[in-house]
């Protein structure tokens, strides 16, 4: 019996949590003043913990809502567990931090949760105008976020970077948006994709693909819409950096794969081509620009992109195998880079955070638990067999060559081995450089938590990797099974 | 027992060179000699089971190699040729490791020379009693690694090391035609088995093959490469500059390795392939003229020596010539006899030499010495017999050995026989001269040596002159003790078919029947060598001055030895550091590092360096780099052909 012409709400269930729960831990914050952020930063984890029961309680099938704009299914479920994951563990990250650099305002919490809302309606959008209302929900959290550290200059100047940038890349989504409306007459993705079929496709709709396709490479900071990524990532609160490099860019590749298979499902052949493109020019540029780098936030900012171009690498082979191997590469990334970055925050002395990579230097002599693990990290990123980070490129590479596409994969694998020598130099310096001055503030509890679980993660993956390749293989069947089922309206 | 035989010295290897610091150097020392004295006595029960005896055997000990047509069996074959070989090598070996004990006590590495010795032992036997080609092979190269190890024991002295390579080195020449010659073997035969190459040999002689459009006999082919490994190990003409460096190497080694056993490789290879040699003309004349070439030439070098086991070296490698001409002109009983004999006198030559640079703390130059009879006595009386046994005084063993080889050579039908039986009776008069000369000028007239020196001079231990005693009863009692059965009367049944001759060759019956001037011949010569070498240094001292002045220029000749090592280091060594060079610096260095590894790192570090310089921090920069990319997307769409 229906009361109203009201729709059905039930796959936005955890977006309408966020949403809700961002609102009144806003009000929470507001009425207890500036000391209230660790209230409301466990506030903000417990939304994310709800809001993660809510999706994985979602029914195991393709729903749509509101007239086929949002779209729920075991893709953006496995997608919106992993952002929930990297959102929370970015905030459990932050808190220690943020009072130690005198940050601790409530604001920072409930930005996450609003960007995280952002990213979950990234997820699930079928139509051109909610994937723009996401987006833009999430960037102008993260352009603040991004500024939080006011007072400093970097941390404001990357804020402003981030945001004009930002605001070009918008803007060409926008541009393309409007020229596949218009060739097109539709925004719905899957009407888009019954209007581009094949070689019928107009020439309209293919130049707007590409400024889509532009706009959404911004976001994952693939090469050449990179350029932003160093300079944010470096001025950024480390936490903050955490949390860029983390959450944003698995929504955004979520983003990538729903536009491209959901709307443009026929003209594989022509996206394809850019996606291969971008995609050796994210992992070659990672892997050379990264070696010049003394900074460890800007290392992990080139890191970052050649692992975006690893995870494109997936992709391009525009096959189900390649989507899984997309999403097992996305939740290894998600757990190496927490894990990574915890160890960054551990680069702390009584002076403040050094960032410096030879301040590392005989880490081993004096927290030689600390420098095993961010070994273990950093020969994770490089995918050293047996680590999680090996079996990350493995799948991607796998698909790529079941796809034929073999330069793309010999490069990709020449390329990690560029990347490797960063990687290893950062243990060498741990290693077996003489000692720097020694890190003498220990890590806050909540960290260390965050640490030993991701480095249980990254080193014991091998034991029982079953659970994540099964979980993702529904995933990624879901997207590309083209059956769609229609429930609600 | 006879895989005792073989295996103690290699047990005793392993437990001193790999457990050799935990026991402690006299446990090692202990199990070494006792484990080679074991196998040298067992040895001597094989040798008259199987020659006197004659019950021959192989053993089987294990499948080594078995990949399609390539077999390849660990297999010790047991006949009178292994026989006489197991006795030559342990007892020598057995000698040289209770020698050892005292002629390296002062050595802090003892342990490690006692390893290697067991080492080289079990390599030698490996090669004597192999029943295939590669068996062999592994023994040959076991025994010149151990030799290598051996002459640069002393590693810290640069000489040494030089010595080591150089042996190592040279050998590989003739190695390579070791090689060649058994890879011929099993293509064309098709099997690396003794007995399956055997009886190939006549067949073997008719067929032949094309080689760069030439047609070349096969079996001489075959032949010549085998020999041409034989030259390399033996240290015959041309191969031979080896082995007088290799005295860089501490005594007791040179007593094993370079006079006994290891350089007779190359004789015990020509003999156990007398069934192929038999059946060849050209290979076995050249066989010939090398073996006389050698004995000649090293003979005049050894007149000059001034350092005593130089002296000796140049004897050996003369001796080795004399086997090879054995060899060559078909009577392998005779090259094999003074092969034994040898081995006793040279080793006492050499372990005596031992004993008087023991005694003259470590002093090798003779111009040095002198009058030392008085002092060392039991030394020099072991020196005497074994000078006597070589120059081939009468009823001594070098007596009927040698004078049975040269016999041979006038007895022979070979084309090159009389040029081996001249050069080899010149050869004679030299090796009694140099002799005699070593033993006046070390042990005869006034003393040389500093009085400091004099003053410690002192009769070595008895573990040291108990060797010398035993090898001494060998060098006067094996030849007329043996002489019947190798090359004797008897000499059908003891060798058996270990030794295979030509239906035509009867030199083995023929030499007893040569004229009496021909027996006379090397009497009268080692007379003339003595007489000349009492004149030269006992009678008038000042006479060998003199003779170097008037002659300077030959005199220099003998001295740098016919100035081998000087051509060949103009011809070979030079050219080849050259192209090393050329290869390492520019082939290598320039090319290959130049655009591989540290060409790559130095473009990875531009191209870094490159992108750096693209971020510049501008944000307008980056957002023309963000518009550029677009548009070169959209022009690739638009031009590219790509929808």
């Amino acid at each position: 019996m229906e009361i109203a012409n009201l729709p059905d709400l039930g796959p936005i269930a955890s977006e309408l949590t966020l949403a809700i729960g961002g609102m009144a831990l806003l009000l929470l914050g507001a009425f207890r003043g500036d000391g209230a952020l660790r209230l409301v930063g466990y506030g903000a984890v417990l939304l994310f913990g709800l809001a993660a029961v809510l999706v994985i309680g979602q029914p195991n099938e393709t729903v749509l809502g509101f007239h086929g704009a949002i779209i729920m299914d075991p893709f953006a479920k496995f997608m919106k567990v992993l952002i929930l994951i990297g959102s929370a563990v970015a905030v459990i990250m932050s808190l220690n931090y943020l009072e130690q650099e005198k940050l601790d305002r409530f604001e920072y919490p409930v930005l996450i949760v609003f960007a995280t809302l952002g990213m979950l309606m990234m997820v699930s959008a079928n139509d051109l105008l909610a994937l723009y209302m996401g987006l833009e929900l999430q960037s102008l959290a993260l352009y603040v976020v991004a500024s939080f550290n006011r007072d400093s200059l970097r941390s404001t100047e990357s804020g402003l970077k981030y945001f004009v940038l930002g605001a070009l890349a918008s803007g060409m989504l926008l541009y393309g948006s409007s020229l596949v409306y218009g060739f097109s007459g539709t925004t719905n993705f899957p009407s888009i994709a019954e209007a581009a079929t094949g070689h019928g496709m107009p020439l309209g709709i293919l130049f707007g693909m590409v400024f889509i396709l532009a706009g959404l490479a911004f976001k994952v900071s693939a090469v050449p819409f990179h350029m932003w990524t160093p300079d944010v990532y470096e001025g950024a609160p480390t936490p903050v950096t955490a949390f860029f490099a983390a959450a944003p860019k698995i929504a955004a590749i979520a983003l990538f794969i729903r536009v491209m298979m959901g709307a443009f499902p026929e003209a594989v052949a022509q996206w394809q081509q850019v996606v291969v493109f971008i995609s050796i020019a994210s992992m070659v540029l990672g892997a050379f620009a990264a070696i010049g780098q003394r900074n460890i936030k800007r290392l992990m900012a080139y890191s970052s992109i050649g692992h975006m171009g690893f995870a494109l690498v997936g992709l391009a082979s525009g096959t189900a195998q390649g989507i899984q191997g997309v999403l097992i590469y996305l939740s290894i990334y998600l757990v190496m880079n927490a894990g990574v970055f915890c160890c960054i925050l551990a680069m702390r002395r009584a002076e403040g955070m050094v960032e410096n990579i030879d301040e590392l230097a005989g880490l081993s002599k004096e927290r030689p638990v600390l420098a095993f693990v961010f070994a273990m990290f950093m020969f994770s990123l490089a995918g050293i067999p047996p680590l999680a980070g090996f079996f990350a490129k493995f799948y991607v590479f796998v698909a790529a060559i079941d796809a034929d596409l073999y330069a793309l994969s010999v490069i990709g694998v020449l390329s990690s081995v560029v990347g490797a020598f960063y990687y290893l130099r950062i243990v060498k310096i741990m290693f077996f450089d003489e000692p720097a001055e020694p890190f003498e503030v220990p890590l806050a509890r909540e960290v260390s938590i965050v640490l030993t679980l991701s480095s249980l993660f990254t080193i014991f993956f091998f034991v029982h990797p079953s659970t994540l390749i099964s979980l993702a293989t529904t995933a990624a069947a879901s997207l590309s099974s083209g059956a769609v089922a229609v429930v609600g309206h | 027992m006879y895989q005792a035989i073989v295996f103690l010295p290699l047990l005793g290897a392993l437990i001193a060179g790999l457990f050799g610091r935990s026991i402690g150097d006299k446990a090692s020392r202990m199990i070494t000699t006792g484990f080679v004295i074991i196998s040298a006595l067992l040895s001597w029960v094989a040798f008259f089971e199987v020659a006197i005896s004659g019950n021959w055997t192989t053993i089987h000990v294990l499948t080594w190699i078995d990949s399609g047509a390539f077999e390849a069996d660990w297999t010790l074959r047991i006949d009178t040729l292994t026989a006489v070989m197991l006795v030559v090598v342990n007892s020598v070996s057995a000698l040289v490791h209770v020698y050892s004990n005292g002629y390296m006590h002062d050595d802090p590495h003892k342990t490690r020379v006692f390893a290697y010795l067991s080492l080289f032992t079990f390599a030698r036997l490996m090669l004597v009693t192999a029943n295939n080609l590669v068996q062999l092979f592994f023994g040959w190269e076991g025994v010149g690694l151990a030799s290598y190890l051996l002459i640069g024991f002393w590693y810290k002295k640069p000489t040494a090391n030089a010595a080591a390579m150089k042996a190592f080195i040279v050998n590989r020449v003739g190695d390579f035609g070791l090689i060649l010659g058994i890879s011929t073997i099993f293509l064309t035969v098709g099997s690396v088995e003794f007995d399956t190459i055997f009886a190939q040999g006549p067949a073997l002689a008719l067929g032949t093959f094309n080689f760069l459009g030439y047609t070349v006999p096969l079996l001489e082919t075959i032949c010549l490469l085998l020999f041409m490994g034989a030259m390399g190990k033996s240290a015959q003409f041309m191969l031979h500059t080896w082995l007088p460096d290799a005295m860089e190497g501490p005594t007791p080694v040179s007593a094993l390795i370079h006079a006994a056993t290891m350089v007779t490789a190359g004789v015990f290879l020509v003999v156990r392939f007398s069934p192929l040699f038999e059946f060849t003309e050209f290979a076995s004349t050249f066989v010939v003229v090398i073996g006389a070439t050698t004995a000649f030439f090293a003979a005049t070098i050894g007149l000059v020596q001034n350092d005593i086991k130089r002296v000796v070296a140049y004897s050996t490698c003369s001796q080795l010539g004399y086997m090879f001409v054995a060899a060559g002109v078909g009577a392998y009983e005779a090259a094999m006899f003074h092969l034994f004999t040898h081995a006793f006198f040279k080793a006492l030559l050499f372990l005596g030499s031992g004993s008087v640079i023991h005694a003259m703390h470590h002093e090798q130059d003779m111009r040095k010495m002198g009058g030392l009879f008085k002092m060392i006595p039991l030394t020099y009386f072991m020196m005497l017999i074994g000078t006597l046994a070589l120059t081939g005084f009468p009823f001594t063993s070098g007596y009927f050995s040698k004078d049975a080889i040269i016999e041979a050579a006038y007895a022979a039908h070979n084309p090159a026989h009389m040029y081996a039986f001249a050069l080899l009776v010149i050869a004679a008069l030299f090796t009694s001269f140099y002799s005699w000369r070593l033993v006046f000028l070390t042990f005869h007239g006034p003393s040389r040596a500093s009085k400091e020196v004099l003053s410690h001079v002192h009769e070595s231990p008895s573990v040291m002159t108990i060797p010398l005693i035993i090898l001494a009863v060998g060098a006067l009692a094996a030849g007329a003790f043996f002489s019947s059965s190798f090359v004797g009367h008897n000499f059908e049944a003891f060798w058996q078919t270990a030794i295979v001759h030509n239906p035509t060759n009867h030199v083995m019956h023929d030499f007893h029947d040569v004229p009496q001037w021909v027996v006379l011949s090397p009497f009268v010569m080692m007379v003339l060598g003595f007489v000349g070498a009492w004149y030269f240094y006992i009678a008038r001292p000042e006479l060998p001055k003199e003779m170097a002045e008037t002659h300077a220029p030959l005199y220099r000749f003998l001295l740098n030895k016919w100035y081998f090592d000087e051509i060949y280091n103009v011809v070979f060594v030079k050219p080849t550091f050259w192209l090393g060079r050329l290869l390492w610096k520019i082939g290598d260095g320039r090319i290959i590092d130049g655009f591989g590894p540290n060409g790559l790192a130095a473009r990875v570090l531009d191209v870094t360096r490159g992108l750096n310089r693209i971020q510049t921090g501008f944000v307008y920069h980056y957002a023309f780099a963000m518009l550029l990319g677009v548009a070169a997307l959209i022009t690739y769409f638009m031009f590219g052909g790509a929808h």
